[in-house]
Protein backbone atom coordinates (compact mmCIF):
# COMPACT_ATOMS: atom_id res chain seq x y z
CA UNK A 1 0.00 0.00 0.00
CA UNK A 2 1.91 2.93 -1.16
CA UNK A 3 -0.42 5.63 0.57
CA UNK A 4 -0.40 4.01 3.78
CA UNK A 5 0.60 5.82 6.74
CA UNK A 6 -0.39 5.37 10.54
CA UNK A 7 -1.00 7.86 13.30
CA UNK A 8 -1.16 7.46 17.08
CA UNK A 9 -4.88 6.43 18.35
CA UNK A 10 -5.36 8.26 21.58
CA UNK A 11 -7.88 6.07 23.75
CA UNK A 12 -8.93 6.83 27.05
CA UNK A 13 -8.60 4.92 30.14
CA UNK A 14 -10.33 6.05 33.57
CA UNK A 15 -11.26 7.62 35.60
CA UNK A 16 -13.25 4.52 36.69
CA UNK A 17 -11.62 1.59 35.34
CA UNK A 18 -11.11 -1.03 37.64
CA UNK A 19 -7.60 -1.42 37.10
CA UNK A 20 -6.63 2.39 37.90
CA UNK A 21 -7.32 1.75 41.71
CA UNK A 22 -9.29 5.05 42.51
CA UNK A 23 -10.09 7.95 40.37
CA UNK A 24 -7.00 7.94 38.11
CA UNK A 25 -7.28 9.23 33.86
CA UNK A 26 -5.22 8.21 31.25
CA UNK A 27 -5.01 9.40 27.73
CA UNK A 28 -2.45 6.59 25.82
CA UNK A 29 -1.56 7.41 22.75
CA UNK A 30 -1.27 3.95 20.71
CA UNK A 31 0.64 2.74 17.69
CA UNK A 32 -1.01 -0.80 17.93
CA UNK A 33 -0.33 -2.54 20.91
CA UNK A 34 2.07 -0.32 21.94
CA UNK A 35 2.23 2.68 24.03
CA UNK A 36 4.30 5.92 22.55
CA UNK A 37 2.91 8.06 25.29
CA UNK A 38 0.86 8.68 28.47
CA UNK A 39 -0.66 11.55 30.00
CA UNK A 40 -1.81 10.98 33.43
CA UNK A 41 -4.85 13.26 34.25
CA UNK A 42 -5.03 13.28 38.07
CA UNK A 43 -7.41 15.63 40.16
CA UNK A 44 -10.32 13.79 40.92
CA UNK A 45 -9.95 13.30 44.32
CA UNK A 46 -8.76 16.58 45.31
CA UNK A 47 -10.12 17.46 48.51
CA UNK A 48 -7.98 20.73 49.60
CA UNK A 49 -6.92 18.50 52.83
CA UNK A 50 -4.24 21.11 53.08
CA UNK A 51 -6.88 24.61 53.34
CA UNK A 52 -8.39 22.68 55.51
CA UNK A 53 -5.72 21.79 57.91
CA UNK A 54 -4.42 25.39 57.77
CA UNK A 55 -7.80 26.87 58.74
CA UNK A 56 -8.19 23.98 61.89
CA UNK A 57 -5.68 24.37 65.12
CA UNK A 58 -3.26 21.52 65.55
CA UNK A 59 -4.95 19.52 67.60
CA UNK A 60 -8.09 19.01 65.23
CA UNK A 61 -5.99 18.12 62.48
CA UNK A 62 -4.63 14.88 63.40
CA UNK A 63 -8.64 13.40 61.99
CA UNK A 64 -7.17 14.33 58.47
CA UNK A 65 -3.89 12.41 57.94
CA UNK A 66 -5.68 8.95 58.10
CA UNK A 67 -8.09 10.31 54.92
CA UNK A 68 -5.40 11.36 53.41
CA UNK A 69 -3.98 8.06 52.81
CA UNK A 70 -6.89 5.49 53.76
CA UNK A 71 -4.72 2.19 53.22
CA UNK A 72 -1.93 3.03 55.75
CA UNK A 73 -3.39 4.80 58.51
CA UNK A 74 -1.09 4.79 61.17
CA UNK A 75 2.05 5.88 59.50
CA UNK A 76 0.00 8.96 58.10
CA UNK A 77 -1.06 9.67 61.68
CA UNK A 78 2.63 9.33 62.57
CA UNK A 79 4.16 11.15 60.10
CA UNK A 80 1.37 14.23 61.08
CA UNK A 81 2.28 13.99 65.15
CA UNK A 82 6.14 13.71 64.84
CA UNK A 83 5.57 16.61 62.12
CA UNK A 84 3.84 18.66 64.99
CA UNK A 85 5.86 17.19 67.84
CA UNK A 86 9.28 18.36 66.22
CA UNK A 87 7.63 21.48 65.99
CA UNK A 88 7.09 22.01 69.43
CA UNK A 89 10.52 20.12 70.19
CA UNK A 90 9.25 17.03 72.25
CA UNK A 91 9.65 13.61 72.10
CA UNK A 92 6.84 11.05 73.51
CA UNK A 93 7.25 8.74 76.20
CA UNK A 94 9.01 5.22 75.55
CA UNK A 95 6.18 3.63 75.91
CA UNK A 96 4.21 5.99 73.59
CA UNK A 97 6.91 5.51 70.49
CA UNK A 98 7.06 1.59 70.90
CA UNK A 99 3.05 1.30 70.46
CA UNK A 100 3.25 3.65 67.51
CA UNK A 101 5.95 1.58 65.89
CA UNK A 102 3.80 -1.42 66.61
CA UNK A 103 0.75 0.06 64.83
CA UNK A 104 2.56 1.48 62.39
CA UNK A 105 4.00 -1.51 61.10
CA UNK A 106 0.74 -3.59 61.56
CA UNK A 107 -0.40 -0.46 58.89
CA UNK A 108 1.71 -0.96 56.47
CA UNK A 109 1.28 -4.83 56.32
CA UNK A 110 -2.00 -4.07 55.67
CA UNK A 111 -1.73 -1.89 53.58
CA UNK A 112 1.09 -4.29 51.46
CA UNK A 113 -1.63 -6.74 51.56
CA UNK A 114 -4.53 -4.73 49.96
CA UNK A 115 -1.39 -3.98 47.47
CA UNK A 116 -1.07 -7.83 46.81
CA UNK A 117 -4.81 -8.70 46.96
CA UNK A 118 -5.74 -5.96 44.25
CA UNK A 119 -2.45 -6.80 41.83
CA UNK A 120 -3.34 -10.41 41.67
CA UNK A 121 -7.07 -9.49 40.67
CA UNK A 122 -5.55 -7.09 38.21
CA UNK A 123 -3.40 -10.30 36.95
CA UNK A 124 -6.43 -12.38 37.34
CA UNK A 125 -5.70 -14.39 40.25
CA UNK A 126 -8.96 -13.49 41.84
CA UNK A 127 -8.27 -16.36 44.93
CA UNK A 128 -4.77 -13.82 46.17
CA UNK A 129 -7.45 -10.81 46.75
CA UNK A 130 -9.59 -13.28 48.77
CA UNK A 131 -6.71 -14.30 51.16
CA UNK A 132 -5.06 -11.13 51.64
CA UNK A 133 -8.49 -9.15 52.69
CA UNK A 134 -9.16 -11.66 55.38
CA UNK A 135 -5.22 -11.54 56.65
CA UNK A 136 -5.63 -7.35 56.24
CA UNK A 137 -9.27 -7.91 58.31
CA UNK A 138 -7.09 -9.88 61.27
CA UNK A 139 -4.87 -6.62 61.57
CA UNK A 140 -8.19 -4.35 61.41
CA UNK A 141 -9.34 -5.98 64.14
CA UNK A 142 -6.04 -5.23 65.57
CA UNK A 143 -5.71 -1.83 65.29
CA UNK A 144 -9.33 -1.48 66.07
CA UNK A 145 -8.80 -2.68 69.46
CA UNK A 146 -6.75 -0.31 69.83
CA UNK A 147 -7.84 2.63 69.03
CA UNK A 148 -11.55 1.67 68.44
CA UNK A 149 -11.94 2.60 64.42
CA UNK A 150 -11.09 0.11 61.92
CA UNK A 151 -8.91 3.08 59.27
CA UNK A 152 -10.03 6.47 60.76
CA UNK A 153 -8.41 5.98 63.89
CA UNK A 154 -7.73 9.65 65.75
CA UNK A 155 -5.66 7.36 68.27
CA UNK A 156 -1.95 9.17 68.34
CA UNK A 157 -2.09 12.62 70.45
CA UNK A 158 0.43 15.31 70.04
CA UNK A 159 2.86 14.01 72.27
CA UNK A 160 2.09 10.43 73.02
CA UNK A 161 -1.45 8.45 72.72
CA UNK A 162 -5.00 9.18 73.15
CA UNK A 163 -4.74 6.42 75.89
CA UNK A 164 -2.95 2.81 76.65
CA UNK A 165 -2.95 -0.10 74.74
CA UNK A 166 -5.94 -2.05 75.74
CA UNK A 167 -5.61 -5.61 77.98
CA UNK A 168 -4.41 -8.51 76.33
CA UNK A 169 -3.13 -6.23 72.79
CA UNK A 170 0.28 -7.92 72.86
CA UNK A 171 -0.86 -11.09 73.24
CA UNK A 172 -3.56 -10.82 70.19
CA UNK A 173 -0.44 -9.03 68.01
CA UNK A 174 2.13 -11.61 68.98
CA UNK A 175 -0.48 -14.41 67.77
CA UNK A 176 -0.98 -12.59 64.58
CA UNK A 177 2.54 -12.12 63.64
CA UNK A 178 3.25 -15.84 64.59
CA UNK A 179 0.60 -17.18 62.12
CA UNK A 180 1.56 -14.18 59.56
CA UNK A 181 5.09 -15.46 58.67
CA UNK A 182 3.51 -19.15 57.17
CA UNK A 183 0.67 -16.95 55.50
CA UNK A 184 3.51 -14.43 53.90
CA UNK A 185 5.16 -17.68 52.76
CA UNK A 186 2.50 -19.10 51.61
CA UNK A 187 1.83 -16.09 48.75
CA UNK A 188 5.35 -16.38 48.12
CA UNK A 189 4.64 -19.93 46.68
CA UNK A 190 1.41 -19.57 45.62
CA UNK A 191 2.78 -16.24 42.91
CA UNK A 192 6.30 -16.28 42.73
CA UNK A 193 6.62 -19.28 41.31
CA UNK A 194 3.72 -19.10 39.44
CA UNK A 195 4.91 -18.73 35.66
CA UNK A 196 1.70 -16.25 34.60
CA UNK A 197 2.42 -14.01 37.26
CA UNK A 198 5.84 -14.12 36.60
CA UNK A 199 5.53 -13.91 32.76
CA UNK A 200 3.53 -10.58 33.53
CA UNK A 201 5.35 -8.92 35.90
CA UNK A 202 8.94 -9.66 34.80
CA UNK A 203 10.52 -6.92 32.70
CA UNK A 204 7.68 -5.07 32.66
CA UNK A 205 7.39 -1.31 33.99
CA UNK A 206 11.03 -0.84 33.98
CA UNK A 207 11.98 1.99 35.53
CA UNK A 208 16.21 3.12 35.57
CA UNK A 209 17.68 4.34 39.15
CA UNK A 210 18.67 7.52 37.13
CA UNK A 211 14.80 7.97 36.41
CA UNK A 212 13.55 6.74 39.80
CA UNK A 213 16.02 9.59 41.15
CA UNK A 214 15.29 12.26 38.55
CA UNK A 215 11.24 11.91 39.47
CA UNK A 216 12.11 12.50 43.30
CA UNK A 217 10.40 8.33 43.45
CA UNK A 218 10.59 6.99 47.12
CA UNK A 219 9.63 3.46 48.76
CA UNK A 220 9.30 0.09 46.90
CA UNK A 221 9.58 2.17 43.22
CA UNK A 222 12.51 3.54 44.03
CA UNK A 223 14.25 0.53 46.03
CA UNK A 224 12.74 -1.83 43.43
CA UNK A 225 15.66 -0.02 40.87
CA UNK A 226 18.25 -0.50 43.52
CA UNK A 227 18.53 2.70 44.84
CA UNK A 228 18.83 1.96 48.96
CA UNK A 229 17.01 4.81 50.59
CA UNK A 230 14.43 4.35 53.60
CA UNK A 231 13.53 7.21 55.66
CA UNK A 232 13.22 4.62 58.69
CA UNK A 233 17.33 4.12 57.92
CA UNK A 234 18.57 7.56 56.59
CA UNK A 235 16.88 9.93 58.26
CA UNK A 236 15.27 7.66 61.79
CA UNK A 237 12.44 8.97 63.51
CA UNK A 238 10.16 7.65 66.32
CA UNK A 239 13.03 5.29 67.96
CA UNK A 240 13.04 3.15 64.57
CA UNK A 241 17.06 3.58 65.08
CA UNK A 242 16.63 1.04 68.00
CA UNK A 243 15.19 -1.52 65.96
CA UNK A 244 17.07 -4.04 63.12
CA UNK A 245 15.26 -5.01 60.15
CA UNK A 246 16.80 -4.98 56.98
CA UNK A 247 15.99 -2.84 53.34
CA UNK A 248 15.43 -4.99 50.79
CA UNK A 249 16.76 -3.99 47.22
CA UNK A 250 15.83 -4.77 43.58
CA UNK A 251 18.16 -4.75 40.78
CA UNK A 252 16.11 -4.83 37.58
CA UNK A 253 13.60 -2.13 38.49
CA UNK A 254 10.60 -3.99 36.74
CA UNK A 255 7.43 -5.11 38.72
CA UNK A 256 8.58 -8.01 39.55
CA UNK A 257 11.16 -6.54 41.91
CA UNK A 258 8.86 -4.43 43.59
CA UNK A 259 6.60 -7.41 44.11
CA UNK A 260 9.07 -8.91 45.53
CA UNK A 261 10.65 -5.84 47.23
CA UNK A 262 7.28 -5.33 49.12
CA UNK A 263 7.08 -8.86 50.54
CA UNK A 264 10.28 -8.73 51.75
CA UNK A 265 8.83 -5.71 53.18
CA UNK A 266 6.35 -7.50 55.78
CA UNK A 267 8.72 -10.03 56.81
CA UNK A 268 10.90 -7.19 58.18
CA UNK A 269 7.84 -5.42 59.20
CA UNK A 270 7.21 -8.46 61.37
CA UNK A 271 10.43 -9.01 62.41
CA UNK A 272 9.88 -5.23 64.40
CA UNK A 273 6.66 -5.95 65.75
CA UNK A 274 7.93 -8.50 67.94
CA UNK A 275 11.11 -6.67 68.56
CA UNK A 276 8.42 -3.81 69.68
CA UNK A 277 6.66 -6.59 71.46
CA UNK A 278 9.33 -7.79 73.56
CA UNK A 279 10.49 -4.72 74.82
CA UNK A 280 7.68 -2.27 75.10
CA UNK A 281 8.04 -0.42 78.36
CA UNK A 282 5.60 0.56 80.78
CA UNK A 283 4.75 4.25 81.86
CA UNK A 284 3.13 7.10 80.31
CA UNK A 285 1.97 7.00 76.78
CA UNK A 286 1.30 11.34 76.57
CA UNK A 287 3.73 13.41 78.07
CA UNK A 288 2.75 15.25 81.01
CA UNK A 289 3.05 19.12 79.52
CA UNK A 290 0.05 20.28 80.18
CA UNK A 291 0.41 22.75 77.80
CA UNK A 292 0.18 20.21 75.40
CA UNK A 293 -1.39 17.40 76.22
CA UNK A 294 -4.79 17.40 78.02
CA UNK A 295 -4.65 16.83 81.83
CA UNK A 296 -6.41 13.36 83.08
CA UNK A 297 -9.58 12.78 83.47
CA UNK A 298 -9.05 12.49 87.78
CA UNK A 299 -7.24 15.75 87.67
CA UNK A 300 -9.86 17.89 86.75
CA UNK A 301 -12.28 17.07 89.41
CA UNK A 302 -9.19 17.77 92.25
CA UNK A 303 -7.95 20.84 91.14
CA UNK A 304 -8.49 24.12 89.32
CA UNK A 305 -5.85 24.39 87.14
CA UNK A 306 -6.23 21.25 85.25
CA UNK A 307 -9.42 22.82 84.70
CA UNK A 308 -7.56 25.79 83.54
CA UNK A 309 -5.56 24.09 80.92
CA UNK A 310 -8.23 21.48 79.90
CA UNK A 311 -10.34 24.85 78.44
CA UNK A 312 -7.83 26.41 76.85
CA UNK A 313 -6.34 23.38 75.23
CA UNK A 314 -9.89 22.79 74.43
CA UNK A 315 -11.31 26.21 73.24
CA UNK A 316 -7.93 27.42 71.79
CA UNK A 317 -5.34 24.89 70.90
CA UNK A 318 -1.90 24.72 71.74
CA UNK A 319 1.11 27.94 70.78
CA UNK A 320 4.04 26.34 68.89
CA UNK A 321 6.93 28.52 68.38
CA UNK A 322 7.67 30.47 65.38
CA UNK A 323 9.30 28.05 63.06
CA UNK A 324 9.14 25.37 60.14
CA UNK A 325 9.89 22.09 60.50
CA UNK A 326 9.20 18.84 57.73
CA UNK A 327 9.14 15.43 59.20
CA UNK A 328 9.05 12.39 57.13
CA UNK A 329 8.30 8.79 57.55
CA UNK A 330 8.50 5.77 55.54
CA UNK A 331 4.53 5.29 54.25
CA UNK A 332 4.41 1.88 52.60
CA UNK A 333 4.65 4.10 48.75
CA UNK A 334 8.08 6.07 50.11
CA UNK A 335 8.40 9.21 51.39
CA UNK A 336 5.79 10.49 53.30
CA UNK A 337 6.20 14.01 55.03
CA UNK A 338 4.27 17.20 56.70
CA UNK A 339 5.74 20.31 56.37
CA UNK A 340 4.51 23.11 58.88
CA UNK A 341 4.84 26.20 58.87
CA UNK A 342 4.04 27.94 62.61
CA UNK A 343 3.69 31.97 63.04
CA UNK A 344 2.85 31.17 66.51
CA UNK A 345 -0.66 30.81 66.67
CA UNK A 346 -2.93 28.33 67.39
CA UNK A 347 -2.95 27.31 63.45
CA UNK A 348 -0.43 26.38 61.36
CA UNK A 349 0.06 28.92 58.45
CA UNK A 350 0.71 26.34 55.67
CA UNK A 351 1.03 22.63 56.02
CA UNK A 352 2.18 20.56 52.84
CA UNK A 353 1.55 17.10 52.53
CA UNK A 354 4.89 15.63 50.66
CA UNK A 355 2.43 12.67 48.99
CA UNK A 356 4.94 9.67 47.91
CA UNK A 357 2.37 8.82 45.36
CA UNK A 358 2.32 12.18 43.71
CA UNK A 359 6.29 11.88 42.85
CA UNK A 360 6.14 8.03 41.89
CA UNK A 361 2.82 8.38 39.41
CA UNK A 362 4.96 10.89 37.96
CA UNK A 363 7.28 8.26 36.87
CA UNK A 364 4.08 6.29 35.26
CA UNK A 365 5.26 7.30 31.28
CA UNK A 366 8.58 6.80 31.46
CA UNK A 367 7.38 3.09 32.82
CA UNK A 368 5.34 2.21 30.36
CA UNK A 369 6.78 4.09 27.46
CA UNK A 370 6.77 1.21 24.41
CA UNK A 371 5.12 -1.18 26.33
CA UNK A 372 1.95 -3.37 25.52
CA UNK A 373 -1.59 -1.66 26.69
CA UNK A 374 -1.86 -4.79 28.82
CA UNK A 375 1.12 -3.79 30.47
CA UNK A 376 -0.26 -0.45 31.99
CA UNK A 377 -2.85 -2.07 34.31
CA UNK A 378 0.66 -4.03 35.97
CA UNK A 379 2.43 -0.69 36.13
CA UNK A 380 -0.20 1.15 37.67
CA UNK A 381 -0.61 -1.74 40.12
CA UNK A 382 3.28 -2.26 40.72
CA UNK A 383 3.17 1.38 41.97
CA UNK A 384 0.28 0.81 44.74
CA UNK A 385 -0.94 4.64 44.22
CA UNK A 386 -3.76 5.71 46.21
CA UNK A 387 -5.92 8.65 44.81
CA UNK A 388 -6.74 10.08 47.96
CA UNK A 389 -2.95 10.39 48.69
CA UNK A 390 -1.86 11.80 45.14
CA UNK A 391 -4.54 14.56 44.93
CA UNK A 392 -5.18 15.53 48.66
CA UNK B 1 28.83 16.68 51.08
CA UNK B 2 28.33 15.67 54.58
CA UNK B 3 26.25 18.10 56.19
CA UNK B 4 23.62 21.14 55.37
CA UNK B 5 26.47 23.58 56.49
CA UNK B 6 28.93 22.45 54.08
CA UNK B 7 26.47 23.29 50.90
CA UNK B 8 26.04 26.52 52.61
CA UNK B 9 29.70 26.99 52.64
CA UNK B 10 30.04 25.47 49.07
CA UNK B 11 26.69 27.68 47.72
CA UNK B 12 28.78 30.95 49.01
CA UNK B 13 32.33 30.01 47.70
CA UNK B 14 30.50 28.94 44.04
CA UNK B 15 28.47 32.19 43.80
CA UNK B 16 30.05 34.60 45.93
CA UNK B 17 28.20 37.89 44.96
CA UNK B 18 24.83 35.54 46.23
CA UNK B 19 22.85 37.64 49.08
CA UNK B 20 22.44 34.50 51.33
CA UNK B 21 20.23 34.26 54.52
CA UNK B 22 20.29 30.98 56.15
CA UNK B 23 18.38 29.67 58.84
CA UNK B 24 18.09 26.90 60.99
CA UNK B 25 15.30 25.42 63.53
CA UNK B 26 14.76 22.32 65.24
CA UNK B 27 18.00 21.16 63.01
CA UNK B 28 16.71 22.06 59.44
CA UNK B 29 18.93 24.19 57.51
CA UNK B 30 17.14 26.58 55.52
CA UNK B 31 18.89 28.75 52.97
CA UNK B 32 16.95 32.24 51.26
CA UNK B 33 18.50 33.36 48.01
CA UNK B 34 16.78 35.91 45.79
CA UNK B 35 14.37 34.76 43.75
CA UNK B 36 16.63 35.19 40.39
CA UNK B 37 19.10 33.33 41.41
CA UNK B 38 17.35 30.72 42.71
CA UNK B 39 18.12 28.66 39.52
CA UNK B 40 21.53 29.23 39.88
CA UNK B 41 21.36 28.41 43.61
CA UNK B 42 20.24 25.48 43.35
CA UNK B 43 21.94 24.06 40.33
CA UNK B 44 25.40 24.70 41.96
CA UNK B 45 23.61 22.38 44.91
CA UNK B 46 22.99 20.19 42.05
CA UNK B 47 26.77 19.95 41.39
CA UNK B 48 28.00 19.57 44.26
CA UNK B 49 30.65 16.86 44.66
CA UNK B 50 29.62 13.59 46.48
CA UNK B 51 26.09 14.86 46.48
CA UNK B 52 23.28 13.73 44.06
CA UNK B 53 20.37 15.65 45.36
CA UNK B 54 16.77 14.80 44.90
CA UNK B 55 14.02 17.00 45.03
CA UNK B 56 11.78 15.78 47.42
CA UNK B 57 9.54 18.49 47.73
CA UNK B 58 8.73 22.07 46.13
CA UNK B 59 6.07 24.10 47.43
CA UNK B 60 4.54 27.63 48.13
CA UNK B 61 3.46 29.17 51.27
CA UNK B 62 1.35 32.43 51.17
CA UNK B 63 2.57 34.92 53.73
CA UNK B 64 -0.61 37.42 52.59
CA UNK B 65 -0.72 40.55 53.70
CA UNK B 66 2.99 40.99 54.16
CA UNK B 67 5.18 41.69 51.24
CA UNK B 68 6.99 39.99 49.79
CA UNK B 69 3.96 37.50 49.80
CA UNK B 70 4.78 34.00 48.17
CA UNK B 71 8.16 31.71 49.25
CA UNK B 72 8.94 29.39 47.09
CA UNK B 73 10.32 26.17 49.06
CA UNK B 74 12.57 23.45 47.12
CA UNK B 75 13.52 20.57 49.65
CA UNK B 76 16.66 19.17 48.43
CA UNK B 77 17.69 15.71 49.83
CA UNK B 78 20.72 13.43 49.59
CA UNK B 79 20.57 9.73 50.01
CA UNK B 80 23.71 8.90 50.66
CA UNK B 81 24.84 10.47 52.86
CA UNK B 82 21.67 11.82 54.22
CA UNK B 83 21.24 15.06 54.58
CA UNK B 84 18.95 17.65 53.44
CA UNK B 85 18.76 21.25 53.02
CA UNK B 86 16.06 23.74 52.19
CA UNK B 87 16.01 26.77 49.68
CA UNK B 88 13.51 29.17 49.68
CA UNK B 89 12.81 32.40 47.48
CA UNK B 90 10.17 35.06 47.88
CA UNK B 91 8.13 36.93 45.42
CA UNK B 92 5.81 39.55 45.46
CA UNK B 93 2.36 39.51 45.38
CA UNK B 94 1.54 40.85 42.43
CA UNK B 95 3.59 39.20 39.86
CA UNK B 96 5.18 36.30 41.21
CA UNK B 97 7.69 35.05 38.41
CA UNK B 98 10.33 32.26 39.30
CA UNK B 99 12.70 30.21 36.82
CA UNK B 100 11.67 26.63 36.55
CA UNK B 101 13.81 23.68 37.69
CA UNK B 102 12.32 21.06 35.47
CA UNK B 103 15.60 20.83 33.81
CA UNK B 104 17.07 20.05 36.74
CA UNK B 105 15.00 17.45 37.87
CA UNK B 106 12.11 16.34 35.41
CA UNK B 107 9.96 15.54 39.14
CA UNK B 108 9.05 19.09 38.91
CA UNK B 109 6.75 19.01 36.64
CA UNK B 110 3.73 18.24 38.67
CA UNK B 111 5.21 20.33 41.35
CA UNK B 112 5.51 23.13 39.72
CA UNK B 113 1.90 22.72 38.57
CA UNK B 114 0.52 22.23 41.42
CA UNK B 115 1.91 25.60 43.22
CA UNK B 116 1.01 26.64 40.28
CA UNK B 117 -3.04 25.57 41.01
CA UNK B 118 -2.43 26.67 44.50
CA UNK B 119 -1.35 29.41 44.48
CA UNK B 120 -0.77 31.26 40.94
CA UNK B 121 3.08 31.56 41.00
CA UNK B 122 4.42 30.89 37.28
CA UNK B 123 7.63 28.99 36.64
CA UNK B 124 9.19 30.32 33.38
CA UNK B 125 10.50 27.59 31.11
CA UNK B 126 8.02 25.18 32.53
CA UNK B 127 7.00 22.63 29.37
CA UNK B 128 2.90 22.85 30.29
CA UNK B 129 1.88 25.19 33.03
CA UNK B 130 -1.70 24.31 33.56
CA UNK B 131 -3.87 23.62 36.29
CA UNK B 132 -2.97 20.30 37.66
CA UNK B 133 -5.73 19.25 40.65
CA UNK B 134 -8.63 21.68 40.00
CA UNK B 135 -10.57 21.75 36.92
CA UNK B 136 -9.20 23.31 33.59
CA UNK B 137 -11.89 26.16 34.11
CA UNK B 138 -11.38 27.15 37.84
CA UNK B 139 -10.86 30.63 39.24
CA UNK B 140 -9.08 31.43 41.48
CA UNK B 141 -6.19 29.70 43.32
CA UNK B 142 -7.00 27.59 46.42
CA UNK B 143 -4.15 28.20 48.99
CA UNK B 144 -4.02 31.92 48.74
CA UNK B 145 -5.11 33.28 52.08
CA UNK B 146 -7.20 35.42 50.03
CA UNK B 147 -8.97 32.69 48.68
CA UNK B 148 -11.71 31.92 51.51
CA UNK B 149 -12.85 28.38 52.65
CA UNK B 150 -16.37 28.01 52.73
CA UNK B 151 -18.82 25.32 52.40
CA UNK B 152 -20.88 23.81 49.50
CA UNK B 153 -24.45 24.56 49.27
CA UNK B 154 -26.66 21.99 49.97
CA UNK B 155 -29.83 20.99 48.38
CA UNK B 156 -31.94 20.15 51.72
CA UNK B 157 -33.01 22.14 54.53
CA UNK B 158 -32.29 22.57 58.17
CA UNK B 159 -28.69 22.88 57.75
CA UNK B 160 -26.53 26.13 58.57
CA UNK B 161 -23.15 26.36 57.02
CA UNK B 162 -20.85 25.72 59.85
CA UNK B 163 -16.95 27.37 58.30
CA UNK B 164 -14.66 25.61 60.51
CA UNK B 165 -12.67 28.88 61.06
CA UNK B 166 -15.91 29.89 63.49
CA UNK B 167 -15.34 26.65 65.81
CA UNK B 168 -12.33 27.81 67.23
CA UNK B 169 -11.24 31.18 66.12
CA UNK B 170 -7.58 31.70 65.57
CA UNK B 171 -5.60 33.30 68.52
CA UNK B 172 -2.37 35.39 68.59
CA UNK B 173 0.86 33.70 69.05
CA UNK B 174 2.14 33.83 72.86
CA UNK B 175 5.24 36.05 74.13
Amino acid sequence: MPDSRTEPLTINMGPQHPATHGVLRLLLDLEGEVIVGTRPIIGYLHTGFEKEMENRTYHQNIVFPARIEYLATFIEEMAYVTAVEKLLGITPPPRAQVARIILAELSRIASHLVWLGSSAIDVNVSSGFMYCLQDREQILDILEMASGQRMMHGYFRIGGLHRDLPEGFEARVRRLAEGLAARVDEYDSLLTDNLIWRRRLEGVAVLTPQAALAYGCTGPILRGSGVNYDVRKAFPYGGYEQFEFDVPLGKNGDAFDRYIIRLEEMRQSRRIILQALDRLPGGPVIVDDRKIALPPRGELVRGMEAVIHQFKLVSEGLHPPVGEVYAAVESPRGEKGYYLVSDGSNRPARVRVRAATFNNLQALPAMVYRGFIADVVVAIASLDVVLGDVDR
Amino acid sequence: MRSAAALVALLRERLPDLDLEVTEFRGEVTAIVPAGRAFDALLALRGAPDWTPVLTDLTAIDRFPAEPRFEVVYLLTGYAPPVRLRVKARLPGDAPVIASVTGLWSGANWLEREAYDMFGIRFEGHPGLTRILMPDDWEGHPLRKDFPLTEEPVQFNGHTPKVPSAIIPKSPPRR
